[in-house]
């Protein structure tokens, strides 16, 4: 077993373009569902349309990234819109339900036959963020510490995804800190209390699921210019929770939380992957209990067990305060 | 017992004209599918008095308070608040007009401080608009005032001292207090408090009522619902007796006591009456009589 390897690459993702795309894609559901109390269950459609916003005005219509992206941003809006609407009078457990279907019906329309000139179908876009690149300031060579190294295109991904990371962060800190991110928490608290005080609870929900669900777009940009392609089936439900996974790893409603929650979730998925691979190749593990095709699987398995022991141990999360989860069971 | 000389004007019944009502209400009628929850036809709250709304369980009493609040649109009716119609309009806005409500249930709001919880009920925040929030420069001014009155009042609330704690780590009485300082933060005219009394230990309940009284003094004007009859003595000017969903009494504590159709809303009107002492006596009076005759009778028939 190679051990530099193993902590090397777990490293590489615990600070790589991945972690920084469901850090962003987590600060924004932390704001629907840590602080406002907010159950989404449909970020990854918040993320597509960032994807697709940028991807299908480059590659299908021709016009800068740039606008790409205020188109990402307006479909963002007006899909929290469309969801918050009609469900955010009504109790928390329609918006969740309203807001999966939305996500996955984001994707079905993207992937359909009928779309395939404007989003490519199932098969996707590629190659639409040249613009992103051609602007990196980095030569060409290999950039990092040690063990962890990136490409020159790959830290330029990852500058700009932790720099908007550090911003988000930031903004999260000043909102929470101010009058407004008081009444978000109140709503979380009890709704009716907050309209007893004269607070327009609606109009602070729908405020929350537009700015979070902004924030997710973002996350779909950087996924989309990372990859420098988009697949339909890449935005599905499962992304949605392991944002979920990330905030709870963090903390529920901790400004940091979803930002370490990233790390440790992408460092960890990566040391399994890479030291179970390892493991059975060397024999460590005999082929009659798993074989490398199996790994993938395993790897979420392990990472499900963790969560559990973290959830018996640590309820609050790592940067959560127990305080609070205590006062839940009144 | 109430110092108020207005209550000496008014005849004690149902409806009645107050000399200055803040809040008057007309034909306000709602229905739980076959049953009229409430339906009342006119009433009126008199501005700086301390009006209590009793009744028995069932009654409407905090159906009632949903609909003036705005928690609840009735199927009919209309009220004004101070010359202003209310009916209709959304709970946060009635709140913003000057009329603040409690719950039955206290709603502390658990994983915010003490502090925060009396912060929030601040209006006309500047740093509650999302664009402001992000420059602190425009609201920490108003933060602090916000925070010295609301230090103020958890003074007199005596809660100053768990300032820091979260609310949900507060007693049960010391949540009703906190419900109530963080009303007064809203700086109402009227405040209407859903049983503010249930579930507080009786130590506890003599300074919520002079808390309650307070209110009065600094010229607001209060509307609870109670069941604790003898807290509806001490502190309510008026009383008004809802049962069925209508108004069916009105008056001064002393007065309601008394009245035959509150008695029977509480007990059910087919209830055995109690006797008098002089009914008491008559009665034995004619039982010795008949006695005596059968007696006297009896004597005759052996002689």
């Amino acid at each position: 077993m190679n051990w530099e390897f193993i902590i090397g690459r777990s490293l590489a993702s615990a600070f790589g373009a991945d972690a920084a795309v469901f850090a962003l894609a987590a600060i924004g559901l932390n704001l629907h569902f840590g602080y406002t109390g907010l159950l989404n269950f449909g970020q990854v459609g918040f993320m597509a349309l960032g994807a697709y916003g940028i991807s299908v005005t480059v590659a299908t219509l021709g016009f800068s990234l740039w606008w790409g992206l205020a188109l990402g941003a307006a479909l963002s809006v007006t899909l929290a819109l469309l969801l918050g609407l009609p469900t955010l009078r009504l109790r928390a457990d329609y918006l969740a339900i309203v807001t999966i279907a939305a996500s996955e019906i984001v994707r079905f329309v993207a992937r359909s036959v009928s779309m395939r000139e404007i989003t490519g179908g199932s098969f996707g876009l590629s190659d639409f963020a040249d613009e992103f690149y051609a602007i990196n300031p980095f030569p060409g060579g290999s950039y990092g510490l040690g063990l962890v190294q990136y490409s020159a295109r790959g830290f330029w991904v990852i500058t700009v995804g932790w720099t908007l990371v550090a911003l988000l962060a930031l903004m999260t800190y000043v909102l929470m800190h101010s009058p407004w991110g008081r009444v978000l928490r109140s709503i979380r608290e009890d709704e009716d209390a907050a309209r007893s005080l004269g607070k327009n609870v609606y109009s602070y929900k729908m405020q929350s699921l537009v700015v979070g669900g902004l924030i997710g777009t973002l996350a779909g940009v950087m996924y989309a210019i990372s990859q420098q392609s988009v697949q339909p089936d890449t935005y599905s439900t499962p992304v949605t929770f392991y944002a979920y996974a990330i905030i709870i790893l963090g903390g529920t409603a901790r400004v940091f939380g979803p930002v370490l929650g990233s790390m440790i979730f992408w460092a960890l998925l990566s040391f399994t992957d890479t030291a179970l691979r390892q493991a059975v190749a060397a024999g460590y593990i005999p082929t009659a209990i798993m074989d490398g095709t199996q790994v993938g699987q395993m790897r979420f398995i392990l990472l499900g067990l963790g969560l559990m022991l973290l959830m018996i141990f640590r309820p609050q999360g790592i940067l959560g305060d127990r305080r609070e989860i205590a006062l839940d069971a009144h | 017992m109430p110092t108020d000389t207005w209550v000496d004007g008014v005849t004690p019944e149902p409806g009645v004209a107050k000399p200055d009502p803040i809040l008057v209400v007309d034909g306000v009628t709602r229905r739980f599918g076959g049953l009229k929850a409430v339906d009342v036809e006119h009433v009126e709250f008199q501005r700086g008095a301390i009006t209590a709304l009793i009744g028995p369980n069932g009654a409407g009493k905090t159906t009632f308070f949903n609909l003036l609040t705005g928690f609840d649109k009735p199927d009919a009716g209309a009220w004004t608040f101070d010359g202003r119609t209310m009916s209709g309009m959304s709970a946060h806005k009635v709140a913003r007009h000057g009329m603040v409500r409690t719950f039955q249930l206290t709603k502390a709001l658990s994983r915010l401080t003490v502090m925060e919880n009396m912060k929030l009920g601040a209006t006309k925040q500047r740093g509650e608009s999302f664009a402001k929030a992000l420059l602190p420069p425009l609201w920490r001014q108003q933060e602090r005032d916000i925070e010295k009155r609301a230090n103020d009042l958890l003074g007199r609330f005596k809660l100053d001292n768990k300032r820091h704690d979260f609310a949900g780590t507060l007693s049960g009485g010391q949540r009703k207090l906190l419900e109530m300082a963080r009303a007064l933060m809203v700086q109402p005219d009227i405040v209407m408090l859903d049983e503010p009394m249930a579930g507080v230990n009786p130590a506890l309940t003599q300074s919520l009522l002079g808390h309650v009284k307070d209110l009065r003094t600094q010229g607001m004007s209060v509307l609870f619902v109670e069941h604790d009859m003898d807290v509806v003595r001490d502190i309510s000017d008026w009383v008004v007796v809802m049962a069925e969903g209508k108004i069916i009494s009105e008056g001064t504590p002393d007065h309601i006591g008394q009245d035959r159709k509150v008695i029977d809303a509480y007990l059910g009107a087919h209830h055995d009456v109690p006797t008098s002492a002089e009914e008491e006596e008559e009665q034995l009076a004619n039982a010795q009589a008949a006695l005596d005759a059968e007696s006297a009778e009896r004597e005759q028939l052996q002689s």
